[in-house]
């Protein structure tokens, strides 16, 4: 394995995308992921792959897709507002099938909000911020190793699905330190060729990149297409974890840094003799519905916690109908609950 | 024997008439003829004067004209 | 061959680096002229099977049918970005992006200013024809003084909404660009002269000498209300007194 590091989560999760190959990284300053853009800033060129500080969000995202339209590994990453900014390039992303990498290190909103961490932008990632019947992919990292394994992830489930596939983090994650293992380095010319996309057609048919289909018919095909690549990824990519949960009376649904405190909770509340679990969603996109519905059979309550107004609640009530009680506990404006803080809120529902 | 001509492809021609306007010979016009899509094409009214100059060609828009000169000058 | 031909030699054809398809454009619109020159340019420079060709949103939509090479059809304004992308992850490549008025100078104009100073080795090609074609016929950023347009229904008035915008004077004033230039396709002469200019805006790039932009002033004859030969008559005497033709940078 490679070599254990003391890092800053936005660092990690830049680290990973260049040894996963990344061969061009474009972006746009913006708290709170300002040393993802730096530590690009300073290795990129050193091994000979594009960094540009783009002139906008919108040019970034627009560059991520030239590049990638082009066959190569390629990323964005900004904070809440600026992912607004480019809902329409990711939307044509999705609607032309270029695999990249998108990283929200999520801050408090709406509108300019404010720099610390939040989980405001859940149905923003979830149910597509911009135009049109897609989806990308969405991985909630919950620590800073995740981060790291799941930034890696991400460029392999890109390519192998042609897809966009967004981190969502959050300010806290990008901001605390943790020792961190990384893998060995990918070299970007060992990755396999991308025949679909804009290499020069010398020898071959030229290929277009677009999303672009003027017939009803031939743009309702193109939609069925993705929808069936939706579902195969729905079965075969959803990725959560559950902790404690064999014999719970009631469980906590949390992703991301509230998942990583929700876990102290439970081994609190455990103490104290709560029977309490944890299920914590790692594709928040596709969402684990089924494990949920399955979970929620036997127990009595599942409680969202959220940094946030209740998004991620909305898909926990959908899978969990009237199975179980779903109350929900949550902070906005950039409050990071405190493990107590919640566990009270899980005294009021524990039977 | 005209020193060039030019063959249209009526079913590209849109009878927009810039080939006529820029041909210093005035071999062209439009023929009363319509195409496929309505268009009343070009045709050459005066072929004996063509000089192969390709000015038309140049300024087709739809690239609908081929142009020949001979190989010999008569 | 038909017998008359048969004696003679083929002096102008269909440019091998294009396809069949018919162009969709307006009869008389000048996009296909300059559509042509870009075909001929990548014959007389073999480089269309390494070239990557840029689609805006516009009456130029469907570029990608025209060129044997690979395309890219982007969002609205964002072509220059977009080569940049596509140029910086594979620099081997030919990148054109191809535009007209709303998508290089009015939501794409940070972009189109950005590519141009940082230099980017990619060639712009910039369709002014001071209207916005596909949409109906709106007001550009270059549409004329007094011009009467579907969102200036009086003429356009400069106390409301300024004057027509020079882009690339703009772009000239910038140190990376290498070649920037105004041409018009009115006559048999400037046709000649834009083809020469196209061709070595794309020369450059080949060369590895930096940023060209080539400004074509063209018609819209559907939106000016105006025959094909009267709109070339109305470039030839008005629009070139508000964008002066001509060479404004060449560094090469």
């Amino acid at each position: 394995m490679g070599e254990r590091l003391l890092l800053r989560g936005n660092e990690v999760i830049a680290e990973a995308a260049i040894r996963a190959g990344c061969q061009c990284y474009f972006a746009y300053p913006i708290t709170p992921q300002a040393e993802l853009l730096e530590h690009m800033a300073r290795h990129m060129p050193r091994l000979g792959r594009t960094f540009i500080q783009a002139e906008s969000e919108i040019a970034a995202v627009s560059m991520v897709y030239g590049a990638s339209g082009a066959g190569v590994r390629t990323m964005t990453s900004s904070s809440s507002p600026g992912i607004s900014l480019k809902q329409e390039g990711i939307s044509y992303l999705a609607g032309a099938s270029l695999p990249c990498v998108i990283v929200n290190v999520v801050r408090g909103g709406p509108g300019l909000g404010n720099i610390a961490p939040s989980q405001c932008d859940y149905f923003q990632a979830t149910k597509g911020g911009g135009h049109g019947d897609y989806h990308v992919i969405v991985l909630g990292p919950s620590t800073v190793p995740e981060a790291g394994e799941l930034t890696m992830l991400a460029f392999d489930l890109a390519d192998q699905y042609r897809i966009p596939v967004m981190i969502l983090a959050d300010g806290l994650l990008g901001q605390m330190m943790e020792p961190v293992e990384l893998p060995d380095p990918i070299d970007p010319a060992t990755l396999p060729a991308k025949e679909w996309a804009t290499t020069g057609a010398k020898g071959r048919p030229p290929n277009i990149v677009l999303s672009f289909e003027m017939d009803p018919d031939d743009l309702k095909q193109m939609n069925v297409d993705l929808q069936s690549k939706y579902r195969t990824i729905s079965e075969n990519e959803t990725r959560y974890e559950e902790f404690n949960t064999d014999d719970a009376d009631i469980v906590i649904a949390a992703y991301g840094t509230i998942g990583r405190i929700c876990k102290s909770v439970v081994r609190m509340a455990r103490a104290e003799g709560i029977k309490i679990g944890l299920f914590r969603p790692i594709t928040l996109w596709p969402f684990p519905s089924e494990p949920l519905t399955a979970l929620s059979k036997r127990v009595d309550t599942v409680l969202t916690v959220e940094m946030s107004a209740g998004q991620m609640w909305e898909d926990v009530r959908l899978a969990v109908a009237e199975r179980a009680k779903t109350p929900f506990f949550g902070e906005m404006g950039g409050i990071v609950p405190t493990p107590r803080s919640i566990l009270n809120e899980v005294k009021k529902h524990a039977c | 024997m005209p020193r060039g001509t030019v063959v249209i492809d009526t079913e590209r021609c849109k009878g927009c008439g810039l080939c006529i306007a820029a041909c210093p010979k005035k071999v062209l016009a439009f023929s009363g003829q319509l195409n496929k899509s309505g268009y009343n094409v070009a045709h050459m009214a005066n072929p004996d004067d063509c000089i192969g100059c390709a000015f038309c060609a140049m300024t087709c828009p739809d690239i609908a004209i081929e142009v020949y000169r001979e190989k010999v000058p008569s | 061959m038909p017998a008359n031909l048969q004696n003679m030699t083929k002096v102008f054809g269909r440019p091998e680096s294009l396809t069949d398809a018919k162009f969709t454009y307006c009869p008389g619109c000048h996009h296909g002229i300059i559509t042509r020159i870009i075909g001929d340019v990548m014959d007389e420079l073999d480089i269309a099977d390494r070239t990557v060709a840029i689609a805006p949103v516009g009456c130029s939509v469907f570029a990608y049918l025209w060129y044997k090479t690979d395309s890219q059809q982007v969002a609205h304004g964002r072509a220059c970005a977009v080569a940049t992308g596509i140029k910086r992850a594979r620099p081997e490549l030919i990148v054109f992006s191809y535009q007209g008025d709303g998508d290089f100078a009015s939501i794409g104009t940070a972009e189109s200013i950005h590519a141009a100073n940082r230099g980017e080795n990619i060639t712009v090609i910039f369709v002014n024809n001071q209207v916005y074609g596909m949409t109906g016929g709106e007001m550009a950023p270059t549409t004329l003084v007094d011009q009467k347009t579907t969102t200036s229904p009086e003429g356009r008035d400069p106390s409301l909404v300024g004057y027509p915008i020079r882009f690339s004077e703009m772009i000239a004033t910038l140190d990376a660009p290498v070649y920037v230039t105004r041409q018009a396709l009115f006559d048999t002469k400037h046709i000649m002269e834009t083809a020469e200019a196209i061709k070595k805006a794309f020369q450059y790039q080949v060369d590895g000498k930096g940023y060209s932009l080539v400004e074509v002033l063209s018609t819209c004859p559907t939106n000016w209300h105006m025959s094909p030969v009267q709109s070339n008559a109305h470039v030839a005497e008005t629009v070139t007194k508000v964008f002066p033709l001509g060479d404004l940078i060449d560094r090469g």
